[in-house]
């Protein structure tokens, strides 16, 4: 916000420093090397009724090298990009290759993957915002929640904005940066009644200042989702379909690609080994990533191994279409990489899609989880138990809030049991998904 | 060991601030910088750590990495209002810019006199060793291999095992405008092994570890590769056999140590100082109040030696100590830093907790436990009908606001007729915490502390802490299976 950053001279910079690096690690006996170095610079704010609370400015920036010695590989990395530094670490690197175990499967990827078209995909949008209008945005976003009548108290709101390049290079000749933004408007407050207190959030993150949601709505937004969780009960135990609300509906989607990543495949970690071309969801179901989507939350040219992205489908028709490979999990499952070191990019849903009344008057009596808790989600089995808190819905109509519940099943069942996907799409995150509508879910309550 | 000629305050000061031409002279005018017009207090928090990994699997050691991070960060308070900025430069020139930065939060008002510096006086709650020295790489290797060996060898149902082995060496050193002037060497490290069993089209897996504020060479010295290795073999093969869970509303009975992680999530982050200050906490407003059964006693102790959740000095430069919260039921006291002490008007109490330089200070728990009762393991069994046994889990969370939590078992079983019979699936257990604080009827006399595995997160930071606590029975608490 008031700290002046070059993009551009910063990626300039950070070509430089890799390239050195690279040099330097090729001098001291490496055989093959890469590296990544990234700098980062943002501000955040939060206010918190109706006053300044905090002010912090950030500036992070290092550097990661690891290099291959034969068939032998060391890591090593440094907060300080700096000359002396990066030498350092080089050399770190080298002896902890001096060390290691012989893995056939170690290296750089091949070079024929490597990314060799660099569009500009325009996710880089600097905001030119002084503190006191940083300031002025979260105020005007609390006030406007703290204005709804029943909010009682304030957990803040907050701005924060941010860009950063990151550059990755190796000895294959590859080098190359990609800068990016990112800018954010949250609000968090609180309710009471006599049962005791709630609270709930709203946020907008975008690549664009421009697209930003407006303070009030974030805040008003804020408030009603606050002052709905007042009068909360539990449910009773049984079985019942679930609807995940899209935020909800989105961890789903990142259970299943922890499921189809090389890494848990490779090590046997995941419930969905040996599963491509095996049917998973309803056949009206697919599902993919966008990785160049214009201006998208994920977008980037080439992965964390340097290769080139293109549009995966992960699921296909219902069945498991492809793994989600780097160049190092697919040498150990004997295939080729997909562009996904580093993860998958922009997840986008291809289905019928219904409104979210269609999809309650489908369930007629479950419960629409808004929120869930824990870390319950076994990747090995695949079962399924968080604590979650929502709405009961009874005749498909929302009837009142439901709290102290626990949702459980497995997501091989919870997939096959998809009944229907909203068109309510959630699109601040790399995963776009509306609500999901499961059938056969055990809720355990009061 | 060897022994250390150097105090804290010399080392930390040879190692932070000598390689940027800075020495202790050069903190005054450097936190000068901080305490602008309108600042009622000001800090200088300079960090360096370097941290070790070294990861087994498929029988081999093929991946290892070492990292350095280090830098300063400055903070400035004015009131309730709190600037920060931080550089990775320890340098006159950073200290300068990112102080006048920080001080940016308060633009008028008086200019405070900085306090002569008073070194801290405070116990070591660890040996000040650079815990990643003292073993080769060749013994580190050889432990994961060892680790490696005993897993495949324990069962033939064993199919993957990866082990790692960690270790952070930090040194830290703060400097603040009320006089306080401490260092602290923290050693940290860990042993974690992960085994995946494959049986009749079943898989499961398992896990184990530990480690502490120690040298590597006592993780060599404990076995704990062959302990950990044989554990996580066992917890698996117990998973292999687990029925499906029950769901609904049952006694509970927790085991000794790790599930203590219910204490964390049911009281801990809720007697936080700075969530009571805002009035965002359920425990809020209820000091003095009874929170929980009769016997229950909960306190954060950041001065057991050589835990992982312990400290010597705070990330403010307050000496760790023995915070009673809960008293036979009662709430007795909060966890606090000091910019929520003064603004209620009470003590800090050593739990200013930071993940590194580039991080604001926050009240956090170190090492969070229930102190024993008087009650046999085996009775507590014996007195429940039909309920759950857990012993172990892989995390939890909480709604600080509704007192909603949840914590996640990874090993339970059925409890039938007072015995302890079939394996059951993970399930979350989920909870209000004073609502399941009242409902302890029984404390074993078995209080244990985990093994030293948790880290935990809070405004995105994460730190290393400790929990225990003797076996423990809640008479109701709705476990989330899917047997209804």
């Amino acid at each position: 916000m008031t700290q002046a950053f070059d993009a551009a001279a910063q990626q300039t910079l950070l070509e430089a420093r890799v390239a050195d690096a690279l040099e330097q690690a090729r001098r001291l006996g490496a055989d093959a090397c890469e590296v990544g170095a990234s700098v980062d610079q943002g501000a955040e704010i939060s206010v918190r009724m109706g006053e300044v609370e905090t002010v912090e400015l950030a500036r992070d920036q290092g550097i990661a090298v690891t290099v291959y010695v034969g068939k032998r590989k060391g890591s090593a990395s440094s907060s300080d990009a700096g000359e002396a530094s990066i030498r350092a670490v080089v050399e770190k690197a080298i002896a902890i290759a001096r060390h290691t175990g012989e893995d056939p499967a170690s290296g750089l990827a091949d070079a024929e993957l490597m990314a060799t078209e660099f569009p500009d995909l325009e996710v880089h949008h600097p905001w030119q915002l002084t503190t006191d209008e940083a300031i002025e945005l979260a105020l005007a976003c609390e006030n406007a929640g703290r204005a709804v009548e029943g909010i009682a108290n304030s957990d803040g709101a907050g701005v924060s904005s941010g860009e950063g390049v990151r550059v990755y290079g190796n000895s294959h000749g590859f080098l190359a940066g990609q800068r990016g933004s990112r800018h954010s408007l949250s609000c968090m407050l609180i309710a009471r009644d006599e049962q005791g207190m709630q609270r709930d959030y709203d946020y907008s993150s975008v690549r664009d200042p421009a697209l930003l949601a407006s303070p009030e709505a974030i805040g008003r937004s804020a408030a009603e989702r606050t002052l709905r969780r007042l009068g909360s009960k539990r449910p009773a135990t049984g079985r019942l379909p679930v609807m995940f609300a899209p935020e909800m509906a989105g961890g789903l989607i990142n259970h299943l690609l922890g499921a189809i990543a090389g890494g848990a495949l490779y090590r046997e970690a995941s419930f969905l080994c040996d599963s491509l071309g095996k049917p998973l969801f309803p056949e009206w179901f697919s599902l993919g990533e966008k990785p160049r989507e214009i201006g998208a939350m994920a977008s980037a040219a080439f992965d964390n191994d340097g290769v080139y992205t293109r549009d995966n489908l992960f699921v296909d028709g219902g069945r498991v279409a492809s793994y989600m490979l780097s160049a190092y999990s697919a040498r150990r499952l004997g295939m080729t990489s997909t562009g996904n070191a580093g993860g998958a990019r922009n997840l986008r849903i291809q289905a019928p899609l219904d409104s979210q009344r269609e999809l309650l008057e489908r369930m007629g009596r479950g419960v629409l989880v808004t929120e869930l808790m824990g870390q319950g989600v076994n990747g090995v089995t695949g079962d399924y138990s968080r604590g979650a808190a929502g709405f009961w819905v009874e005749n498909g109509e929302i009837q009142y809030p439901v709290e102290e519940f626990t949702i459980a099943g497995n997501l091989n069942d919870m997939f096959a049991n998809l009944l229907g996907v909203g068109d309510d799409i959630d699109t601040r995150g790399s995963v776009h998904s509306g609500s999901w509508l499961i059938d056969n879910m055990t809720v355990a309550g009061g | 060991m060897t022994l250390l000629s150097q105090s804290p305050l010399d080392e930390a000061i040879a190692t932070l601030l000598a390689p940027g031409g800075l020495d202790a002279e050069a903190l005054e005018p450097g936190l000068g910088h901080a305490l602008g017009a309108g600042i009622d207090y000001a800090d200088l928090y300079f960090q360096r750590s370097w941290h070790e990994s070294w990861v087994l699997e498929d029988g081999e050691v093929k991946d290892a990495s070492y990292s350095i991070d280090g830098g300063v960060g400055v903070r400035a308070l004015a009131g309730e209002k709190t600037g920060f900025a931080y550089s990775n430069q320890i340098t006159a020139e950073a200290l300068a810019e990112t102080g006048s930065t920080a001080a940016n939060i308060a633009r008028s008002g008086a200019r405070l006199a900085l306090a002569t510096p008073n070194p801290a006086s405070a116990a070591l709650r660890y040996a000040g060793v650079d815990p990643l020295s003292g073993l080769s790489a060749e013994d580190k290797i050889a432990m994961l291999k060892q680790a490696d060996r005993v897993a495949r060898a324990a069962d033939p149902a064993v199919a993957q095992v990866s082990a790692s082995l960690t270790g952070v060496h930090e040194v830290v050193l703060v400097r603040a405008s009320d006089g306080t002037l401490a260092a602290d060497i923290r050693p940290l490290v860990r042993f974690n092994v992960s085994v995946i069993v494959t049986k009749g089209g079943r898989r499961e897996r398992g896990s184990a570890g530990g480690g502490g504020r120690y040298a590597m060479s006592r993780l060599r010295d404990e076995n704990v590769a062959e302990r950990f290795a044989s554990e996580a073999v066992r917890q698996a093969l117990v998973n292999l056999e687990a029925l499906d869970a029950p769901a609904g509303q049952m006694p509970v009975v927790l085991g000794p140590g790790w599930p203590g992680i219910l204490l964390h999530e049911a009281v801990g982050h809720g007697l936080e100082g700075d969530f009571n200050r805002k009035g965002s906490s359920a425990f809020a407003g209820r000091m003095g109040q009874r929170v929980a059964s009769p016997g229950v006693t909960v306190v954060d102790d950041a001065t057991l030696a050589d835990r992982r959740g312990s400290l010597s000095v705070d990330d403010e430069g307050t000496p760790g100590a023995y915070t009673p919260l809960i008293e036979d039921g009662v709430l007795t006291g909060y966890m606090q830093d000091k910019l929520n002490a003064r603004l209620m008007g009470m003590a800090p109490t050593g739990n200013a907790r930071r993940e590194s330089y580039a991080h604001l200070p926050m009240p956090r728990m170190t090492n969070t436990y229930m102190l024993a009762g008087q009650d046999a393991p085996e009775d507590i069994i014996k007195s429940v009908k039909r309920g759950i046994y857990a012993v172990s889990f892989g995390g939890g969370q909480v709604d600080i606001t509704s007192g909603k939590f949840v914590f996640s078992a990874s090993e339970a079983y059925l409890i039938e007729d007072g015995r302890i019979t079939s394996p059951v699936k993970s399930a979350t257990l989920i909870g209000n915490g004073p609502e399941a604080m009242s409902r302890v009827s029984m404390i074993g006399h078995d209080m244990a502390l985990d093994t030293g595995i948790g880290v935990c997160g809070k405004e995105g930071q994460g730190v290393p802490v400790g929990v225990g606590q003797p076996t423990l029975k809640l008479d109701e608490l709705t476990v989330g299976g899917t047997q209804s």
